[in-house]
């Protein structure tokens, strides 16, 4: 029997970098549409392993106009932001 | 409006003159709010009655905890109003260190905003001298319980506009307490008064040649005096503060220079390093900007060429300073191609020299402490005489006071100053100072920590970073990661350790000291 893996669920991934690398006081209570900025998780360093992340493990490139909150604020602005580069 | 009938200028005129003279100008733009002088002169003197109402009387300190936004400026001169002072906390504050300010203070009032009112909370339950406790935004009550709690903008509403409460302070009176990091991890407060700020102020303006018709970009936090200083410069002249949180997006920031115009761009190191490893930057209209400013840590000489490229229409200022006396030197630009490493002359109203271990004067190219005389020096630092009577000691006059800085600096033939390296082993991070005492100890507290030490090392994009080392006690599992979750849990995020290695033992002298220059 071939185990067929599930498509890696882009939001996981995401959420899963995040809780990694910066602080969140409360994990559990991290909603998708949380402000990364409002709630303290991310500042201008944070951004900047944000996109090393997005461009060397999830191989995109981000160019600068794109960084903006509309792309990178909420784990779901990321999951949507990744989804359609992919699909460029 | 206030009549301005005194002879003593206040820190707070800035803002009453210019509401008086450009009553209808944009003063301040920020996040898509824009404010007249008239508007934020109006609540700044609601806010000031409020808080005169709430028990906060002339001296009382009031800790404002908010990020960078239009509720943090109305407070600043609010709290000067109200012939209190001010002290500006770092938004990313943890519950225990503003418990710990709060109570150094012995804080009167503290002004924070709805996404920070539960560690504003917790904190203010630990300080019995808070009279009141003002949140902006909406208010949920829930964790306020039991607390003087009142709505920012509730105790304003009724409050009268047209005037602050009488005035009662002199211009020897301390304006605001700048907390900075001290060597043993304990913040020390630089005590501030109208006069040394109105100083600082006056002088800088006229070096960096500011006019009414500026528009100056504030996106460094308004807790670290450069940033506060955007803020008072701006209003000293009637120009336009444009104000953001952070540079964290940078595009953004930059739509925003082009957008509203912006001529004074100040930034430090690490956000210039982020400028210049944007890819597109010939894609934003930045012509309309005159200067450039550089504090906080020195500006590599590769820094200082980009930026040249960058905006080769600006004056680029390279600084220098420390919150004791706010600026030491300025480097005039049309030095900056002859002297890249320099960090220029003395500010205009202050002088400096550098001393030997003994206090003897020194000439040209001998290393030594600086020192500086004149009036921005603070009046030492919040009840801690014997730190305030290291860094202040007697000068030429008899009676007066100097500061001795820590710094090592270097003078040429010519005057113009070098730093060298501070005395302390206080990090540069980001542009803002971290003492390794302070993290070591978040660290050694873990437990399963058995001890850590915390240097310095060179990057790129912060200046230094911080790396630490940990070792762990017999038998424990703790990992890397946990250890900096521990940190990011207690600290800032500009004082989380970039880097963190375990190791079986640190270098030690005869004395069982740790030996930091043997970590790397």
């Amino acid at each position: 029997m071939i185990a067929v893996a599930p498509p890696p669920d882009v939001r996981a991934t995401l959420r899963h970098f995040i809780l990694d690398n910066f602080y969140v006081a409360n994990a559990a209570s991290l909603s998708d549409e949380a402000s990364l900025l409002d709630s303290g998780i991310i500042d201008s360093t944070g951004v900047l392993e944000l996109v090393g992340f997005l461009e060397h493990d999830l191989g995109l490139t981000v160019a600068d106009a794109e960084l903006v909150p509309e792309n990178l604020d909420t784990i779901s602005r990321l999951a949507a932001f990744v989804d359609r580069k992919r699909r460029v | 409006m206030e009549t301005l009938d005194h002879a003593i200028p206040q820190l707070h005129d800035y803002l009453t003159h210019s509401a008086r003279r450009l009553p209808d100008k944009v003063a301040l733009v920020c996040r898509g709010r824009r404010l007249t002088y008239a508007a934020l002169e109006s609540r700044a003197n609601a806010l000031a009655h409020a808080l005169v109402r709430r028990g906060v009387q002339r001296g009382d300190r009031v800790l404002v905890f908010a990020e960078n936004g239009v509720e943090a400026v109305i407070s600043f001169w609010g709290v000067l109003k109200a012939n209190a002072v001010v002290s500006m906390i770092h938004p990313q504050t943890k519950v225990d260190r503003l418990a710990w300010l709060l109570n150094d203070s012995r804080a009167a009032g503290l002004i924070t905003e709805a996404p920070l009112a539960g560690v504003a909370a917790e904190a203010a339950r630990r300080s019995p001298h808070l009279k009141t406790l003002l949140v902006s935004g909406a208010l949920d009550a829930a964790p306020l319980g039991g607390l003087p709690a009142a709505s920012f903008e509730g105790a304003m509403s009724h409050e009268s506009t047209f005037h602050p409460p009488p005035r009662a302070n002199l211009d020897i009176d301390l304006a605001a307490i700048i907390y900075t990091s001290g060597s043993t991890g304990e913040p020390k407060g630089v005590m501030l008064t109208h006069r040394n700020m109105l100083t600082a102020a006056t002088y800088i303006t006229a070096y960096l040649r500011n006019v009414e018709d500026d528009v100056i970009l504030g996106v460094l936090p308004l807790s670290f005096d450069y940033g506060l200083y955007q803020m008072i410069m701006a209003f000293r002249m009637g120009a336009r503060l444009v104000l953001e949180r952070s540079f964290t997006y940078p595009s953004q920031i930059l739509g925003l220079i082009a957008d509203e115009g912006v001529t004074g761009f100040p930034g430090v190191p690490t956000l210039f390093a982020i400028l210049g490893g944007l890819k597109s930057l010939e894609a934003y209209d930045l012509s309309r900007i005159r200067y450039v400013t550089n504090t906080a840590a020195a500006l590599p000489v590769k820094h200082i060429r980009m930026l040249q490229r960058l905006f080769p229409q600006a004056r680029v200022y390279s600084m220098y300073g420390l919150t004791e006396c706010k600026r030491c030197t300025y480097l005039p630009p049309e030095d900056l191609d002859r002297k890249p490493e320099s960090v220029g002359l003395a500010i205009p109203g202050t002088e400096l020299w550098l001393v030997d271990e003994e206090g003897n004067r020194l000439g040209p190219n001998q290393v030594g402490q600086l020192v500086i005389r004149g009036a921005t020096v603070m009046a030492g630092y919040w009840e801690k005489p014997e730190e305030t009577a290291r860094k202040l000691r007697p000068g030429p006059l008899p009676g007066e006071r100097v500061l001795y800085t820590g710094d090592l600096c270097r003078l040429d033939e010519e005057g113009y100053l070098y730093f060298v390296s501070r005395m302390d082993d206080i990090i540069k991070s980001r542009g803002e100072k971290v003492a390794p005492k302070e993290v070591e100890s978040v660290l050694t507290n873990v437990p399963g920590v058995k001890e850590a030490a915390v240097i310095g090392v060179p990057d790129d994009v912060l200046g230094q970073a911080l790396k630490a080392f940990v070792v762990l006690e017999q038998g424990s599992t703790l990992t890397e990661a946990e250890l900096v979750h521990a940190c990011q849990s207690h600290l800032e995020s500009f004082k989380v350790p970039k880097q963190l290695v375990l190791v079986p033992a640190l270098p030690k002298t005869s004395t069982g000291k740790i030996k930091k220059t043997e970590l790397a």
